[in-house]
């Protein structure tokens, strides 16, 4: 029988009348005479919430919410011991998520490899080097695997390894790419400041099968955390001699050291990060050469997410036929999604490929913010994806399957969005983000993104005309067609799809000059409904344009010539008397 | 023009200068001194709080790099900034979660308040105000970052008391000082 590990979440420990369940599992555990056969972790968080204490046992990875004293015995009897589910505490049977990428974060020390030898850290770096012992065979772990890039575009990684690996030089660099600038994704952060060492341990294992003698991990200046950790990371593991000259005596020799980002967006565009590497301004070039044949500094380079990264070692470790194993026929393994927006339960979920977007929106994340209202759509792959409307929630999430629909994977942004919210205004934010970070090189990008961004203003300023919506979708093609980069190429995707799905919206914004949703403020009107209304004169007081008149005995009016739709006297109305139409 | 740090008055300012040319003294080759030149600039932001012209002088002599160049780098690059900062920066999130949490409005409260446009500096160099992409707290959003403290559930409501901590903070600091 495997070791369990028992994760305790007891954040409600006044309301148990001060019952320390620790204590009384750790008891019950020496009473069954389990004590060595489980540990108990307690954890800060298990991504249950509301529901009493939370129990984790793993490798069963079964969760148990709202457990009562009188059912610890139960749990360790049943589940620890004979490894049997029992229903009625489980919460949502078996949970859906699936950790490995961030298998470790919160569970073990980040500042510890000790901590981390100890989770079955290195191991597959030295099944690599030590069993293996071969470039050929460790880049054929990776084909097994199917693993892809997850920074975006998905190309299996065994492919760009390969290409380097082929190719006959005295120099190659092994890059990391943590530059996310996806704005509400931090995936990236999380494993870095969470499990530095997997990553470290990914970028060792890529750097001998390609054959380079030097790792660069560009990081985020605005991650100093992530920074800190990785930098002990380097030194614990030089330390071990698992970095540095001659790697556990395998004659392989490796460096890595950190580069600091500066916060340009583009820099996570492969070409763009290594000019910024070299100390110049991060402008993308025109692929072929590829960086796998001609990249920093000329010489061959592979560039690697950090999430692809941290998940090698356990390739390694478990065989590529384990991740295989998970996910879909096309894209295998688990992704991270940092889930934000109209949600019960922001922040990271993983999930296996496959998994279809109503469970991770109605299961794993627990469901809407606001039950009354209605799901809209769902965005995915921040500034460079699209929206997914409702009625394809129960699409499996794989790269192709959201390519099919107008978005991408992505880096794993995943915003829900309901009702009340405006697709013109989120069009218009995510393009003003890539006008706002388009490194101005080409013509495309620079001209074509701010043009739209004009257009998409006048849509929302009530001044649009029903031509301005074929100009949108022309400029939209011309810049996925003739730009530089992967940012000019997919900056119009969010317009794109929230043309094709909900053109009726701009249609609305464009012909009756409403915004359905309330959203864009010169297409709001205030007004003051005398039924609701009590004439306390909160709002007179509160309007910074002095656009209410009227009194106590006849009841006030907005000056609609006045307004400046600043939205004050619609927040203080204790009546809900001013409404927007 | 070359500058020498010797010709350099402020005492202060001299100071500065030699640690910028120490830590490029340690600093080992990355090919070559191009690649030396982000690690160079992230020193001198941290060393001066900004990029002044004549420390970028100071760099491209040093490391022999065109000050066109480093400007140009300077410009390019959202995280060096050519201003002297505030006292106290203020970042408003204007990731996607703070966005759609309404984090807008809290953004507009700001400027009011503080008759400040992003990126500029109030006269008194109390507060500055600046967008961010992202802190990484979309569950808490919208989220707000006074130098070192992280405010989240922001709202419109919330920004006087805040900035009032500060005020009242170095009032306090300057009666002491007294």
């Amino acid at each position: 029988m495997p070791h369990k590990i028992i994760l305790v979440k007891d954040t409600g420990a006044v309301e148990n009348k001060g019952v320390d369940f620790n204590t009384m599992l750790a008891n019950q555990l020496r009473d069954s005479g389990a004590a060595e056969k489980a540990s108990i972790v307690p954890v800060a968080d298990i991504g249950v919430y509301d529901k009493g204490l939370v129990l984790r046992i793993l490798p069963d990875n079964v969760t148990y919410s709202n457990v009562r004293e009188a059912d610890i015995k139960k749990i360790i009897e049943q589940t620890v011991l004979a490894g049997k589910i029992i229903e009625e505490l489980s919460h949502d049977g078996r949970d859906k998520q699936l950790r490995i990428v961030l298998k470790n974060c919160g569970l073990v020390d980040p500042d510890s490899i000790d901590d981390y030898i100890r989770a079955g850290g290195y191991q597959g770096l030295r099944k690599a080097l030590l069993e293996l012992k071969s470039q050929d065979k460790v880049i054929e772990e990776l084909k097994k695997s199917g693993l892809r890039g997850r920074g975006g575009a998905g190309f299996p990684t065994w492919m760009k390894w390969s290409t380097a690996k082929n190719q006959k030089t005295d120099q190659k660099y092994m890059i990391c790419n943590g530059d996310e600038g996806d704005p509400g994704a931090y995936m990236d952060r999380s494993v870095l400041e969470g499990d530095p060492h997997a990553v470290v341990e990914g970028m060792i294992i890529a750097g001998y099968a390609i054959g380079a003698s030097k790792g660069y991990l560009y990081i985020r200046a605005e991650y100093p955390l992530a920074v800190k950790r990785i930098e002990k990371a380097l030194e614990d593991a030089r330390e071990y001699g698992l970095l540095g000259e001659n790697i556990l005596e395998s004659g392989f020799t490796y460096e890595m050291e950190i580069r600091l980002g500066a916060g340009a967006f583009v820099c996570g565009e492969e070409t763009a990060l290594i000019a910024s590497v070299e100390g110049k301004r991060g402008t993308p070039k025109p692929r072929p050469p590829f960086p796998a044949v001609k990249g920093l500094w000329d010489k061959p380079s592979i560039i690697n997410n950090v999430e692809t990264l941290a998940a090698v070692p356990q390739i390694l470790s478990n065989g590529g036929d384990w991740l295989a194993k998970i996910g879909t026929a096309t894209s295998k393994g688990t992704k991270v999604f940092a889930i934000t927006g109209k949600i019960k339960n922001s922040g990271l979920v993983e999930v296996p490929m496959g998994i279809t977007l109503r469970e991770i929106v109605f299961e794993v994340a627990g469901g809407l913010l606001n039950p009354e209202k209605k799901i809209k759509a769902v965005q995915t792959g921040g500034p460079s994806g699209g929206v997914i409307p409702k009625d394809f929630l129960d699409t499996p999430v794989d790269y192709e399957n959201l390519g099919k629909l107008g978005s991408i994977m992505g880096s794993g942004g995943m915003i829900v969005i309901d009702e009340t919210d405006c697709m013109v205004d989120l069009a218009k934010f995510y393009l003003g983000f890539c006008v706002d970070e388009s490194c101005g090189k080409c013509a495309p990008c620079r001209i074509g993104g701010y043009q739209m961004l004009q257009l998409l203003n006048k849509i929302s300023n009530g001044e649009g005309e029903l031509a301005d919506l074929d100009k949108l979708k022309r400029i939209a093609y011309a810049m996925q067609k003739a730009s530089l980069c992967g940012l000019g190429q997919t900056a119009a995707n969010p317009v794109l799809s929230t043309l094709k799905y909900f053109e009726d919206e701009y249609k609305a914004h464009i012909v009756n000059k409403k915004c359905p949703a309330g959203k864009c403020k010169y297409l709001l009107m205030y007004k003051i409904g005398e039924d609701k209304c009590k004439r306390c004169g909160v709002c007179v007081k509160n309007c910074p344009t002095q656009a209410i008149s009227g009194n106590r005995e006849k009841g006030f009016t907005i000056d609609q010539v006045k307004c400046i739709k600043c939205g004050n006297c619609t927040e203080v109305c204790k009546f809900e008397a001013v409404a927007k139409e | 023009m070359a500058v020498k740090s010797l010709e350099i008055k402020d005492k202060e300012v001299r100071e500065k200068f030699k640690e910028i040319e120490r830590f490029i003294g340690s600093e080992h080759k990355l090919n070559d001194n191009q690649g030396m030149l982000m690690g160079v600039l992230h020193k001198t932001q941290e060393v001066f709080g900004y990029l002044p012209a004549e420390a970028m002088d100071l760099v491209s002599d040093r490391l022999g790099i065109p000050t066109a160049h480093i400007y140009g780098m300077a410009t390019f690059y959202n995280y060096f900034t050519l201003k002297p900062r505030a006292k106290y920066q203020v970042f408003m999130c204007k990731g996607t979660a703070c966005y759609v949490a309404g984090g807008g409005r809290v953004l507009e409260k700001l400027q009011e308040t503080l008759k400040i446009g992003l990126g500029e500096v109030t006269p008194d160099k109390m507060f500055g105000l600046n967008i961010t992409r992202c802190l990484g707290c979309c569950g808490l959003s919208p989220v707000m970052q006074v130098n070192e403290d992280i405010y989240v559930r922001m709202g419109p409501e919330k920004v006087n008391a805040i900035l009032d901590k500060y005020r009242k903070k170095e009032t306090k600091k300057r009666k002491v000082s007294k």
